[in-house]
């Protein structure tokens, strides 16, 4: 047989060594740290009674927004089987209840911990890292019994997880393990939340850790790698087309300009003179924000202002008026249209339409949020202090792209509004990119 | 005389000046419903309309239960169309229970049948008529009557009229009942009856009940009883329709 030559074979060895080096470290990294285990004692503990605890626990659950994403409408709340839709396929979230052979039954205290800190299930099983545990790494371990102690206090729901319909071999242990090698620090310490912890720390808390904004609104790379869990510059969301706007610009959420009376009442309403919450946010605000005590709310308001008062605020600057002849266009369609409910002068009407006039969402630079709300339509969140919201009819069927351009571009310009024309191609492409 | 005349009637002249007045002021309900359903009867309109992408059915004057079952259905994904998933997903049951009855309490007169021949044959109609009146026991298809009434304008309070409603939207809806794309609480008799349905039955049925002029009382029945379905049709959508089944101890 011959032999093959020296420069063919050494390099060959090489990089073969050099493959089996890093699969080795893939898999001590995700599998073999067992060391790096959080040991934190449990603390279900004697000071609190069982009912205080669990309501704790569903009172965190409802911070974390856990229960939109592992509940289903019409199913047993946290059974889990919703779809999910990602750019790489469509993952379904678990059954959380204590049954036996679906659910969590088996579990303990412990699993569950280890489960957020690691994203790992006791079998060692990883989990799709559309579970935020970037996030739940940094919940304290008070918290995090507390929520074991509400899930396994839920009535047991036979419901199985269907399977993942991930493109292969995205979906595989082994894919699994690079990406977290590439994208999750499981050793990374994380230091335990204060006893006592100011306005500031508890606001850092619960956007970072339990409320998991950035997995919105901060920006994932092209292999959907976590961004960094204080990233709250603002995302387009995949799939659904909306934009997660910049927590932190005051041009895009009005964080520093807007009354912090009208903040509490966005976050816990979704609604506020100028704008509503709607797609996704509307969601989060439905099974998640409505439910924050005062104080929890006014913490994460302190955390976002805070941190947006050492950004660097870029304002927009104001736009040319657009051409009169969409102007003309844009303004017959508002008379028919628009103006029953938003007024003359686009004023809006008091505790059910918001105002257009000075409005930021109507200003935004990038208007796929606008253009949405115009194509679907839709109603702000049914909360406690809002039960029965007032809603806007869809678009999509009435008015063409032409004309949605026209009167966006319109309403863009009056009143006091600056911003630029949108143009009938971006409506025809944001349509286009949400048809389904 | 005069002036003790208008001094002892003047109570009167007041509340008639009251009277009249009170027409210019808004009528609205506590809860103005009407303004929170906007967006619905955009599409919707009083009496139904169509669009490029179907019919969308007329909401006023069909029974509470029915419309508050279509609102779940859509949210819960037992019905599908976009725009309606997206509208009712943020609002909660007992909102959209709300809605349903709002639109309930309405009072809007249908609008009369297509004047347009039909498409089909007579022989074809007749077939209609018979399966909507008389079902077809030997293929277990009970009559349209044995459920929506005797006169199909729908049974208080789960189940809808038939009559009033054009032929595309009944063939599209059973046509969707056919394939699942639209579904029921389960048990679904519906779907069940459907899928006993051939296409020829489908677009017979639908005709005729197009055809069919609707009557000058246009709320939904109480239920009949004898009108009941046996036990092998058991709906999840209008459990009254199914005899309670006997409690323990009793005969």
């Amino acid at each position: 047989m011959k032999k093959w030559p020296l420069w063919v074979l050494v390099p060959l060895q090489v990089s073969a060594a050099l493959w089996l080096l890093m699969a080795a470290w893939v898999l001590w990294d995700n599998w073999g740290r067992q060391a790096s285990t959080p040991s934190t004692a449990e603390t279900l503990s004697t000071t609190h009674t069982d009912q205080q605890q669990i309501e704790r626990g569903q009172y965190l659950a409802r911070a974390g927004n856990c229960i939109a994403c592992h509940s289903v409408r019409g199913q047993p709340l946290m059974s889990g089987a919703r779809a999910i839709d990602t750019p790489f396929g469509t993952v379904y979230s678990s059954n959380l209840t204590p049954d036996p052979e679906t659910g969590l039954g088996g579990w303990s205290a412990q699993d569950f911990w280890v489960a957020l800190q690691l994203g790992r299930t006791p079998t060692g099983r990883l989990l799709v890292p559309v579970f935020p545990y970037n996030h739940t790494r940094l919940i304290s371990r008070s918290d995090s019994d507390a929520l074991w102690q509400w899930l396994q206090s839920l009535p047991p729901a036979h419901q199985a997880q269907p399977a993942h319909t991930l493109r292969w071999p995205l979906g595989t242990q082994a894919a699994l393990a690079v990406w977290r090698s590439l994208y999750f620090d499981a050793s990374a310490k994380v230091d335990a939340p204060p006893e006592a912890p100011t306005a500031m720390q508890r606001g850092a808390y619960l956007v970072e850790a339990l409320g998991h904004c950035a997995a919105c609104h901060g920006q994932r790379d092209l292999l959907g790698g976590f961004p960094d869990v204080q990233d709250l510059y603002g995302a387009a969301m995949p799939t659904q087309g909306w934009y997660a706007p910049d927590l932190l610009s005051d041009a895009q959420t009005g964080i520093l300009s807007m009354d912090t009376a009208q903040w509490l009442r966005r976050l816990q309403t979704g609604y506020h003179d100028r704008s509503v919450a709607s797609g996704p946010m509307a969601e989060v605000v439905q099974h998640s924000l409505q439910y924050l005590s005062e104080a929890d709310a006014q913490a994460m308001l302190v955390y976002l202002q805070n941190r947006a008062r050492q950004q660097t605020q870029i304002h927009n600057a104001p736009a040319p008026a657009p051409r009169w002849s969409v102007l003309d266009i844009g303004q017959d369609i508002y008379k028919n249209q628009c103006a029953q409910c938003h007024g003359k002068q686009g004023e809006g009407m008091p505790q059910a339409y918001p105002s257009l006039a000075g409005s930021l969402a109507i200003q935004q630079s990038d208007p796929t949020n606008l253009v949405l709300s115009v194509l679907q339509g839709g109603y702000g969140p049914s909360t406690q202090l809002r039960p029965s919201p007032y809603g806007m009819p869809p678009f999509k069927l009435t008015l063409d792209d032409r004309q949605i351009a026209a009167v966006l571009s319109y309403v863009r310009s009056q009143w006091g509004n600056q911003a630029s024309e949108v143009t009938p191609l971006q409506v025809n492409r944001i349509r286009a990119s949400t048809d389904h | 005389m005069l002036q003790t005349l208008f001094r002892q009637t003047l109570p009167l002249w007041i509340v008639l000046l009251c009277a009249s007045a009170a027409p210019a002021a808004p009528i609205s309900t506590p809860e103005n419903m009407a303004e929170r359903v906007r967006a619905c009867t955009a599409c919707h309109g009083e009496q139904g309309r169509a669009a490029p992408d179907g019919y969308y059915p007329r909401l006023a004057g069909k029974p509470a239960g029915y419309l508050y079952h279509q609102l779940l259905n859509f949210a819960e994904g037992r019905r599908r169309y976009g725009s309606m998933a997206q509208l009712v997903q943020p609002l909660s049951d007992d909102y959209l229970l709300r809605m349903a009855q709002h639109f309930a309490s309405l009072d809007i007169p249908y609008p009369a049948p297509s004047r347009e021949a039909p498409r089909i044959s007579p022989q074809d109609l007749e077939r209609g008529r018979q399966l909507a009146v008389h079902g077809n026991p030997a293929r277990q298809l009970p009559a349209c009557t044995a459920c929506h009434g005797a006169a199909l304008m729908g049974t208080e309070p789960n189940v809808p009229a038939l009559l009033g409603l054009p032929l595309d939207y009944l063939t599209a809806q059973l046509g969707a009942w056919q394939t699942g794309e639209r579904r029921a609480h389960a048990p679904d008799c519906m779907a069940a009856i459907v899928r006993r349905m051939t296409p020829g039955d489908i677009i017979s049925v639908a005709s005729w009940l197009s055809m069919q002029p609707v009557p000058a009382a246009t709320h939904a029945r109480t239920l009949q009883q004898g009108l009941l379905l046996d036990d092998s049709l058991r709906c999840g959508s209008a459990p009254e329709l199914n005899p309670q089944p006997h409690k323990k101890g009793q005969p």
